[in-house]
């Protein structure tokens, strides 16, 4: 019987479609830096993340050449779950906490992350379920963010 | 009852990667060109098009100008090593549609593809290029430098010249496509109809030709794969937690490095006398390298400022940082390699010295 539902697990897992991750993930939210920056400290929130650290990535930026030195990067994570993974995985220590990088671009502002799942895929099945999740954690945050310009 | 329930399940699967006749159904089914355009695209080319970081899609000239088969090659490969990453993933429906969203934001007749290879000479078209081309397009076709980021500086022009040498933009243009471009020129860019400026049709041909080309040359774009590189640079430090992170922050310093900050890796998790101390992230910047990285790519700030990692783990002290080199390939950014190569020589020489 189990060998059965293994069997018919595994044929739907092979029939159903490979959803598709790009290595960065980024999205564009008309919304200003300011609003922008607090909505998605809400969204990370939302998604059940702690904000561990904003970042400011801006120093003398403008006087570079840059129109704006609105540029931060918001740190998170789930405090047992980075002390579980970092503890089992440590090569995963480098890369954590997860972030998005957030800056203005002109009227818009951007956001900017990386699909964990792209860059460190292995052939653990329990990493890779946690990569999964963080990846696609990411991307539903992204999207809320997205979806604040419909 | 689950057995059967779980046969329902499959032929219900089965059914949706059917092909048939066109219902109600399918259609209803089909990918939303417009959802996937927002996932994937409007970040870099905006949300209805116009441009930004990525190129402008929606300009007439671009829509009429380009065929199905480019967009969708171009989709496929990207440009390797200038910005426009590839969807090799994306399924061919999901291609479909996006091309079709694209081409709601001008309705008519696009190029029709051919693979008709235009008849030029290339040594003539050559000379011609160098007289004409070279000054946007680069004298190697490279294109225009920035590799069509421009995010927040100032920009005088609505794209960066495309690079003509590119194995994906080669993939993805006909000989016929790239005539056009140059017969006819692209409204709201700085690429001018060359008729309109005095050359002849076979003029235009010969530069098809010299542009066809840079085929048999190696793409110097092309980044490699990340399958090559390890995650992470990491060494075992014969030192104590403690002493580890003093030596890291030393020769940090001695690199002309700041020392921005140093917290445990649970900082900001967990109260400070619950956060495990034996997990130490240097975090430290030199604001000129900084600077050369975010003028080049600012996305590139997801990973600054620069950290290295001291973390006792089954006794032994390891000293971590990001492979920058890996990094490379998320950011399909050649002119980020020679800085992505820079970083990781200077993290390699910061963590031996630190476990000397």
């Amino acid at each position: 019987m189990m060998k059965r539902l293994t069997l018919l697990f595994s044929l739907l897992m092979l029939l159903t479609p490979a959803y598709s991750v790009d290595r960065l993930l980024m999205a564009r939210t008309e919304q200003a830096f300011p609003e922008a920056m607090l909505k998605l400290q809400e969204t990370i929130k939302k998604h059940g993340y702690t904000v561990s650290r904003v970042q400011r990535v801006d120093i003398g930026l403008t006087q570079f050449g840059y129109e704006t030195d609105k540029y931060r990067v918001v740190f998170f994570g789930k405090a047992e779950e980075i002390r579980r993974m970092s503890s089992e995985y440590p090569q995963l220590i480098p890369y954590l906490p997860l972030k998005i990088a957030i800056f203005a671009e002109e009227e818009d502002t951007l956001m900017v992350s990386f699909s964990p799942l792209q860059l460190m895929e292995t052939d653990e099945p329990e990493l890779n379920s946690v990569l999964e999740n963080w990846t696609a954690d990411l991307q539903a945050m992204l999207a809320d963010m997205r979806n604040d310009n419909e | 009852m689950r057995i059967v329930l779980l046969f329902g399940l499959l032929a219900a699967v089965l059914a949706g990667c059917q092909e048939g006749p066109a219902s109600a159904d399918k259609a209803a089914a089909r990918p939303d060109g417009a959802r996937l355009y927002t996932q994937h695209c409007a970040a870099c080319h905006g949300d209805e098009g116009d441009g930004g970081v990525g190129v402008p899609l929606n300009l007439p000239d671009f829509q009429y100008g380009v065929s199905d088969r480019f967009l969708k090659e171009t989709i496929r490969h990207g440009r390797p090593g200038r910005v426009m990453p590839a969807f090799p993933t994306l399924s061919d429906a999901e291609v479909d549609a996006l091309v079709r969203h694209l081409r709601t934001w001008a309705p008519g007749q696009p190029l029709t593809p051919t693979d008709e290879t235009i008849e030029g000479d290339p040594r003539r078209g050559k000379a011609l290029y160098d007289k004409h081309c070279v000054s946007c397009h680069g004298a190697q076709g490279e294109g225009g430098e920035g590799t069509g980021v421009t995010f927040s500086r100032p920009r005088d022009l609505p794209i960066i010249a495309p690079a003509l040498n590119n194995s994906g933009f080669l993939a993805a243009a006909s000989d016929k496509l790239i005539k056009a471009a140059l017969m006819n020129g692209r409204e709201g860019t700085p690429m001018p109809s060359f008729r309109k400026q005095g050359l002849s049709e076979q003029q235009i041909d010969d530069i098809v030709s010299y542009v066809r080309s840079f085929e048999q040359q190696p793409d110097p774009t092309a980044v490699g794969s990340a399958d090559d590189e390890p995650l992470t640079i990491s060494r075992e430090s014969p030192h104590s937690v403690e002493e580890t992170v003093a030596a890291v922050k030393r020769a940090a310093v001695g690199r002309n490095f700041r020392i921005i900050r140093t917290q445990t890796l649970e900082d900001g998790f967990f109260p400070e006398a619950e956060q495990n101390p034996d997990q130490v992230i240097v975090h430290f910047c030199n604001f000129d390298f900084l600077n050369r990285a975010l003028a080049i790519d600012p996305r590139v700030g997801l990973f600054l400022p620069c950290r290295v990692t001291v973390a006792k783990h089954e006794g032994k002290v390891e000293v971590t940082a990001i492979n920058p080199k890996r990094l490379a390939y998320l950011f399909n950014n050649a002119e980020l390699n020679r800085l992505c190569e820079e970083m990781a020589q200077t993290y390699n020489a910061i963590i031996d010295e630190a476990t000397f």
